[in-house]
């Protein structure tokens, strides 16, 4: 066959999305140090419970014995329970519920955003009013309520955490859609005979996940501080250990044994920091304006 | 022209909703594209060719646009009645499209071969691997060096000339009967145009798929296609073949177009006759379906009948017919 000639020459050895974004990460020092932070509470909280064989609820020792102290490394709360064992139980916990509920607003988000944005319309109107019926209502009354309703067992506090907290999901999707679906890639793809669904979950949805991905990372920090303020309420399952529920179990003693309540405070703040750190390095290493640098 | 018709317009009307209300952006187009053929749509911003190759892709913007009225004889069907589905399977299978800007044509996040693979398994149905392989050949066949290795490359690691060859390579994957280009080659240097365009002619000998080329470029009509079809203000103003219209242009508006191109001489001393303008602009959308003749107000031969009748598109042999009153004066 007769040849084209062309005269470009070949760019450098190819390199994928993922490899380009990893290699931004990595520039964010604080982000770095963070996600390190993040990995080693992960760890305790997969594989402490097993090798800190103490059941937190059980009174192993005097109570208020200060951190230290007859080989309980952060001393024993006011029914003389083991806060170390709390801590790493909890951990477990109050991971998993942020994972959990993060993960059940991105997907409750994505749907009505790709939805509204993807098919404009009445369908927007619609999706979007319910949106913002969702976005008014106070959030934390919201999921009290649904506790108070429903029990509470951890199943019914995470749905509670997802259930109000993914508008802003929903907001960032539909704002990416309606810019994305307007893109030439995506005309180009109905052109070769894309469907609805393949253009929403294939084509349009890979691009407008920067955004998400950042939002579901900031997500997992708000929902674990959310748990915490459910528990500290006591509208927790009283029967598992979270770190919001150490704090509000211990509260009347502040005064007298505020160690109490800072070890546990001081592992939610250290954990959503590292989370919110995390996030924002995905941010840097995401954002396309960023990348230009 | 003795090949057989794959694509018959008759009288499509698209209109567009805008604020002042309802426009035929389309207003009684027809034409006829025969197999293998290179038809040219020729015209300025705005006066439809773009939406004539949506119309013809089923893709008219919804729900601004509808086709209300006419129909697209694509073979034995009307593209205007098929349902979505069939729509589906045509689209990228039987009528592909190229696109004017290669640079936001290709979806960033998958590899140029995954893009062209994908169209390959949806409507020839191979299997990952093969459509792979032949995601590789067909780069190979645009004229992309060391496709081998090129093929999982992610479009921002292209120039622009390489990526309009992957657009073509994916549009012409499944050996389509027609190959829309919307001004292909607008977006690329004068060089890489060329490439483009010898590169659209290899295919096209190739495969025998006949070529839409949507341009405003009168060098790129006469450089690519057989017949052209000249549009204003969403109708047809004149049609013929390319050196019939281009020798011999009846409707104002096609003379003015041609006599707008700049022309290169040997000696740049020379003297030139300053270069034509078409003084005036499009028509609003708005005006689009009165019953005159839309480019009156820029003609400079306009009579009293212009502005009061619709002109009728007359025939002046071998497939010449021009839409003007005055088309009888010739130039």
């Amino acid at each position: 066959m007769e040849k084209v000639v062309i005269d470009e020459k070949p760019v450098e050895a190819a390199r994928g999305p993922i490899a380009e974004v990893a290699g931004m990460f990595v520039k964010n020092h604080a982000a770095v140090v963070a996600l390190v932070v993040l990995l080693l509470i992960v760890l305790a909280a997969i594989f402490g419970p097993a090798m800190y064989q103490t059941d937190p609820f059980e009174m192993v020792w005097a109570p208020f014995s200060p951190p230290g102290q007859e080989g309980f490394l952060l001393g024993t709360d006011y029914l003389g329970r083991d806060i170390m064992a709390g801590l790493l139980y909890g951990a477990r916990v109050s991971l998993a519920i942020g994972l959990a509920a993060a993960l059940m607003s991105v997907c409750i988000g994505i749907t009505i955003g790709a939805l509204a944005g993807y098919y404009r319309g009445w369908v927007e109107e619609v999706l979007m009013r319910f949106t913002e019926f969702f976005q008014v209502l106070p959030t934390l009354l919201f999921s009290m309520v649904i506790v108070a309703l429903f029990g509470a067992s951890l199943e019914v506090v995470t749905i509670a955490i997802g259930v109000v907290s993914w508008t802003a999901v929903a907001r960032i999707t539909r704002a990416e859609f309606l810019r994305i679906r307007e893109l030439e890639y995506v005309m180009a793809s109905r052109a070769s005979g894309a469907g609805n669904f393949k253009l929403m979950a294939a084509v349009i949805l890979p691009n407008a996940l920067p955004p998400i991905i950042v939002q579901a990372a900031l997500m997992v920090g708000s929902a674990i501080l959310f748990e915490a303020g459910l528990s500290f309420l006591g509208l927790s399952d009283p029967n598992v250990v979270s770190w919001g529920q150490i704090i509000g179990s211990n509260r009347p003693y502040i005064l007298d044994a505020s160690y109490t309540v800072t070890i546990p405070g001081v592992a939610i703040f250290v954990t959503v920091l590292a989370i919110s750190l995390v996030g924002d390095g995905l941010n840097d290493a995401l954002n396309p304006k960023l990348r230009q640098r | 022209m003795a090949t057989q018709t794959i694509l018959e317009v008759r009288d499509l009307t698209v209109e567009l909703a805008t604020r002042d209300g309802i426009s035929p952006v389309i207003d009684g187009l027809s034409f006829e594209v025969g197999a293998g053929e290179t038809l040219a749509l020729v015209g300025e911003s705005g006066c439809g060719k773009s939406m004539t190759a949506l119309a013809v892709m089923g893709l008219v913007p919804h729900p601004i646009g509808r086709i209300a009225g006419g129909e697209i004889r694509f073979g034995s069907e009307d593209l205007v009645a098929v349902g979505e589905d069939r729509l589906r399977d045509i689209r990228g299978n039987d009528i592909s499209m190229i696109f004017q800007e290669p640079m936001t044509s290709l979806n960033p996040v998958y590899s140029v071969g995954e893009q062209i693979a994908e169209v390959l398994r949806r409507h020839q149905g191979l299997n990952h691997k093969q459509a792979w392989q032949h995601a590789v050949e067909l780069l190979h066949a645009v004229g992309i060096p060391d496709a081998a290795a090129r093929v999982s490359t992610y479009p921002h690691q292209m120039s622009g000339g390489q990526r309009q060859r992957v657009m073509i390579a994916m549009a012409l994957a499944c050996k389509p009967k027609i190959l829309i280009a919307d001004e292909p080659t607008t977006a690329l240097d004068v060089t890489v145009q060329a490439q483009i365009f010898d590169l659209l002619r290899v295919l096209q000998r190739e495969t025998g798929t006949a070529i839409v080329l949507i341009t405003h470029d009168m060098g790129a009509v006469c450089e690519l296609a057989e017949r052209m079809m000249v549009m204003y203000a969403g109708r047809k103003v004149e049609e013929g073949t390319v050196d019939d219209v281009i020798a011999n242009p009846r409707h104002p508006y096609t003379q003015g177009l041609i006599s707008c191109v700049p022309h290169v001489t040997d000696d740049p001393s020379a003297e030139r006759a300053p270069l034509v303008e078409i003084s005036g602009i499009v028509p609003a959308l708005r005006d689009f379906g009165a019953d005159q003749c839309l480019f009156a107000a820029r003609c400079q031969q306009v009579v009293a009948r212009c502005a009061a009748e619709r002109p009728v598109s007359n025939d002046f042999g071998s497939g010449h017919r021009v839409a003007c009153w005055q088309a009888e004066v010739g130039s």
